[in-house]
């Protein structure tokens, strides 16, 4: 293929659980563009059935904007112009993610809940999966419970872990012959031989093949993923996961076989594909990076500190089909608390559930889309205290821990994620990406990770980061191109204090020093949102003087002065303490409303009329 | 302005008369005992299967105190045997019998399997018949040996958008005059005893406690309070998978959560087969692969798909013309006929810019709304 080197126009398509987006690239001069995008219902459902439908559906409106002809239309099915023609015919290269069908959706075991079983976990969250369960020896569950869980499951793969080589064999052979005994059946298929990978003591190898020896599996044997207890390599157990995953469950989703015919690269799980690109800009840069993929039926979490890259996916914690478990699982206190406006509880319960029934409806009020940014929040802040859960430094020790912690705050002293050295926080996913402000963003994502210090946010434009992340395993030098200056869009930077003070006290004395030489000073109080316009391409210099009870990143009490970026939001001054706590009583309403004006995060009229 | 658009919309489906097809199918593989052409009614079974029971694994070499390789020689009894809970099935003697210790069956079951890697024995409780009925009256179109049979008929056909509790059938009752009207517990007696009532736009929570007392099969209504219908299956609903609820009834929402009108078609198909049997399921699935729960009336005419009076169910793609529902605050359930489907982005109340679609409302006003937030209900 001649444009080998040299592509002109790159299609790139993401079949999420609710819609098909199409975003189209070309090169202009010699700079790569992101130039249009599509979007359209993804067609799982009755009787369409098909997802090449949706991505048709998605193109066409590329098409139509564009006025670029992409589509093969010679016959029924789905095809493209490759390749390119010349003028506004064709495309180089098409790529795909996918998030349909439920996503990945993996069973997981280990012999010691807190040691292989979290690095199990770690393994197939690296692989994009959602986690249906885990089980281990000492989950507290008897045998034929764990066997009954796994029967009503039907995962699409399971992974098994557990010994360290060389070591005991006996429990990992217990779990899994608990597993063989069940003899799950997966989703797709009668006839479909459920995928096992096994990656603990790898003497125990022979014994786990024999307990396996049934038709209904598929076993795969690699490396153990904790060869020794301080030592954890994941990597394998990773790939053979995602290799069952092109194999088998991808390949049964309706009409991916047709689509990944038409792919350029292997169509990729959307989680995978975005964790990449936000790990690549990581490394690039050097910096220590938070990402949160925002998606329908799934929150996805990405960290890169101090080197160590972690991937994690909540399932059912979504914007759309899972929305009305979020509510679920924050309760609708926390929820409505960040709602001022004078809702009842089944105004705002028929909000999100009417939401949760018909997944592919937007917004159309104002109150509609405050109700929502409540929940994105709630669905953040969740889904960051399970990264959290499985950012921590290996555990050697038994651990007394349930699943059902899992969206418990972490303690800081757990986690390795350090929130004073988080250098960037990057939002995508349909809620933020087309968020009508971008200020709406902004303080989604300050009040679900609630930095500390001095933290540039940013915010993918129109949601392309899995999109750049599949096409970075053709074009790693082009997608990195595309992500820093078409994708990312610079909000600017927070800067926030640890600690707490009684609403009206004094969290320190703040001069922001301009390029030009301006000076602005003041004091930020306890309760109080202030935002300095500062653009994207200036530099400004910010001191702080904390009171004693604050700390900004040097310690409590101590000064501290940065050069920061501002963004198309500004400069972010959070005087809330962290962690942000809102009062009960009718001060709520005041404060949330003062923030939005802060923010400037809603129409004026909306803000100054409380909300009418 | 363009006069037809991809907003490809998925629509629920209401029809007078279409030929609706169901595939029965079996879990597990077994026996299916009717044959291609047999009549068929709602309760007729036309399979059956066994589902192994439940493994119970005894630690038994550990229990012994024994080699897991040497389980077998203390095995009592041998794999395949039937035993009842409490049963010894494996026992260590030494020191001419003063040392002595037994492993007990857990379950009444068989004996699976004594694995000498792992020193464990299995129990399996005995196999659970399972029955399928044909769920709907028709005519068997085809069997899948061992796997399924697939039940034909012509009926009329609903959609809801959620949906409780599962497959049950009854003679439709219509309870409310209006498709706007409120059903509350005045509008149900003891003659809705083993019947589908159907409502209008909301039903009380009274009303489904009556519904519940009474024995009704089933209500259709457009729609109930979320907080009602938590209060009704106990628990807080996290995602839209149903149909396994234990309420006594079978509960479908036509439009959704809160007071909105069931649709005016959805409402005369109802209102038209008073008196008819129909088979209801709630089961709901919001997922890839969605399943709404539904309504599926029998009729007597022969039908066949493309046979004028049919309907087929298909892909909706709005047209200037369709008939289409608002389903998204502040129109929700509003009906009205497209008149514009601009191709340039449109600022909404949000300040969203979006594709939107331009509706003539029935009371004549035009509104602009998504074209996310519409289904179509007719050409």
């Amino acid at each position: 293929m001649n444009f080998k080197n040299d592509p002109r126009f790159i299609l790139a398509t993401d079949v999420g659980s609710t819609t098909t987006k199409a975003r189209f690239f070309g090169k202009v001069g010699d700079e790569w563009r992101f130039l249009a995008s599509g979007e359209a219902p993804t067609t799982v459902e009755k009787p369409v059935e098909d997802v090449t439908k949706g991505v048709r559906n998605a193109v066409r409106e590329v098409e139509e904007l564009t006025g670029h002809k992409i589509l093969n239309d010679s016959s029924g099915e789905l095809g493209f112009i490759m390749p390119y023609r010349g003028g506004k015919e064709g495309i180089d290269v098409y790529v795909s993610t996918s998030s349909a069908g439920g996503g990945l959706q993996m069973l997981v075991a280990g012999v010691v809940k807190s040691i292989t079983a979290e690095s199990a976990q770690r393994a197939a969250l690296g692989a994009g999966a959602i986690i249906m369960d885990v089980l281990a020896v000492d989950d507290g569950r008897e045998p034929y419970e764990k066997i009954n869980i796994v029967r009503f499951l039907r995962p699409d793969i399971v992974l098994i872990a557990g010994g360290t080589d060389g070591g005991d064999k006996t429990h990992v052979k217990e779990i899994a012959e608990t597993i063989a005994m069940a003899k799950p059946r997966p989703r797709f298929g009668v006839t479909f031989k459920l995928p096992i990978v096994y990656a603990g003591n790898k003497d125990a190898r022979d014994d786990v093949k024999k307990i396996f020896a049934q038709d209904c599996f598929d076993l795969r044997c690699v490396d153990n993923l904790r060869p020794q207890i301080e030592v954890e390599r994941v990597e394998p157990a990773r790939n053979a996961i995602l290799d069952l995953f092109m194999e088998h469950v991808m390949a049964h989703a309706p009409g991916y076989e047709k689509l990944m015919k038409l792919t350029s690269t292997e169509i990729m799980p959307t989680p995978a594909a975005e964790g990449l690109m936000i790990r690549t800009f990581a490394e690039a840069r050097g910096v220590n990076v938070l990402g949160v993929g925002m998606g329908g039926a799934t929150t996805n979490l990405y960290s890169y500190f101090d080197g160590r890259f972690l991937r994690t996916v909540s399932a059912n914690l979504g914007m759309s089909y899972s929305i009305g478990n979020v509510l679920k699982e924050a309760g609708l206190d926390s929820v409505k608390r960040w709602v001022p406006l004078d809702l009842s509880d089944e105004v705002i319960m028929s909000i999100i559930y009417n939401k949760m029934i018909r997944p592919t409806t937007i917004p159309m009020t104002l109150t509609d889309l405050m109700v929502e940014h409540a929940v994105a929040r709630e669905s953040i802040r969740m889904g960051f205290n399970h990264h959290k859960y499985l950012a921590r430094e290996l555990k050697g020790v038994k651990k007394e821990r349930t699943i059902s912690d899992i969206f418990e705050e972490v303690k800081e002293e757990e986690t390795y994620i350090d929130m004073k050295r988080v250098d960037y926080i990057i939002g995508t996913g349909g809620l933020l990406s087309r968020a009508p402000r971008r200020a709406q963003s902004m303080l989604i994502l300050i009040d679900a990770f609630q930095p500390v210090g001095f933290t540039y946010i940013m915010q993918d434009s129109v949601f392309m980061i899995p999109h750049l992340g599949v096409l970075t395993k053709l074009y790693r030098d082009i997608a990195v191109e595309i992500f820093e200056r078409e994708c990312l869009v610079p909000l600017g930077t927070v800067v926030a204090a640890r600690g707490a003070g009684n609403l009206g006290d004094v969290v320190g004395d703040v001069t922001v020093e301009h390029a030009d030489g301006r000076r602005e000073s003041f004091t930020l109080h306890v309760g109080e949102i202030r935002r300095v316009e500062v653009p994207q391409s200036e530099e400004v210099t910010v001191t702080v003087v904390p009171a004693k009870s604050f700390d900004f990143s040097a310690g409590f009490g101590k000064k501290v002065s940065r050069k920061i970026r501002g963004g198309v939001v500004g400069v972010v001054f959070d005087g809330r303490g962290r962690p942000v706590v809102l009062p009960q009583d009718g001060e709520r309403a005041k404060l949330l409303w003062s923030w939005f004006k802060a923010m400037n995060m809603y129409p004026e009229s909306f803000i100054r009329g409380g909300g009418e | 302005m363009s006069e037809e658009s991809f907003a490809y919309t998925p629509g629920l489906a209401a029809s007078p008369m279409t030929l609706v097809t169901k595939v029965r199918a079996l879990p597990i593989k077994g026996e299916i005992l009717v044959k291609q052409g047999d009549r068929v009614g709602f309760d007729t079974i036309v399979g059956r299967c066994y589902l192994e029971g439940a493994p119970y694994i005894v630690k038994a070499s550990e229990v012994l105190g024994v080699d897991p390789e040497e389980i077998s020689k203390y095995m009592t009894v041998k794999v395949g045997d039937r035993v009842r809970r409490g049963d010894v099935i494996a026992k260590y003697s030494a020191f001419l019998g003063l040392m002595r210790r037994e492993v007990a069956a857990p379950v009444d079951g068989v004996v699976e399997s004594a694995n000498e890697l792992t020193g464990h024995v299995v129990v399996r409780e005995p196999p659970k018949l399972i029955e399928v009925s044909a769920y709907v009256r028709g005519i068997v179109k085809e069997v899948i040996p061992g796997e399924a049979a697939v039940v034909e008929t012509p009926a009329a056909y609903i959609q809801g958008i959620i949906g409780f509790g599962g497959e049950r059938h009854g003679v439709i009752s219509v309870a409310v005059s209006r498709p706007d009207e409120v059903l509350d517990e005045s509008k149900l007696n003891e003659s809705h005893a083993g019947k589908i009532v159907v409502g209008g736009s909301f039903t009380t929570y009274e009303a489904l406690a009556k519904a519940q007392r009474i024995g009704v099969k089933g209500v259709i209504v457009g729609g109930a309070n979320i907080a009602d219908v938590e209060k009704l299956v106990g628990y807080r609903i996290g995602v839209a998978i149903t149909g396994r609820e234990n309420i006594g009834f079978t509960l479908i929402l036509t439009e959704g959560f809160g007071k909105l009108a069931m649709s005016e078609r959805a409402f005369n198909i109802l209102k038209q087969n008073e008196g008819r049997e129909a088979a209801v399921n709630g089961t709901t699935q919001v997922r890839a692969g969605v399943v709404r729960p539904e309504v599926v009336i029998p009729l007597e005419r022969e039908v066949r798909a493309g046979v004028e009076g049919a309907e087929t169910l298909g892909e909706g793609r709005v047209k200037i013309g369709s008939t289409v529902r608002i389903i998204r605050y502040p129109y929700f359930g509003a009906i009205g006929t497209v008149v514009e489907l601009p191709v340039e982005l449109h600022t909404i109340e949000t300040e969203s810019p979006v594709r939107i679609v331009r509706i003539r409302l029935q009371d004549g006003s035009v509104v602009s709304v998504p074209r996310a937030n519409i289904e179509i209900i007719g050409e």
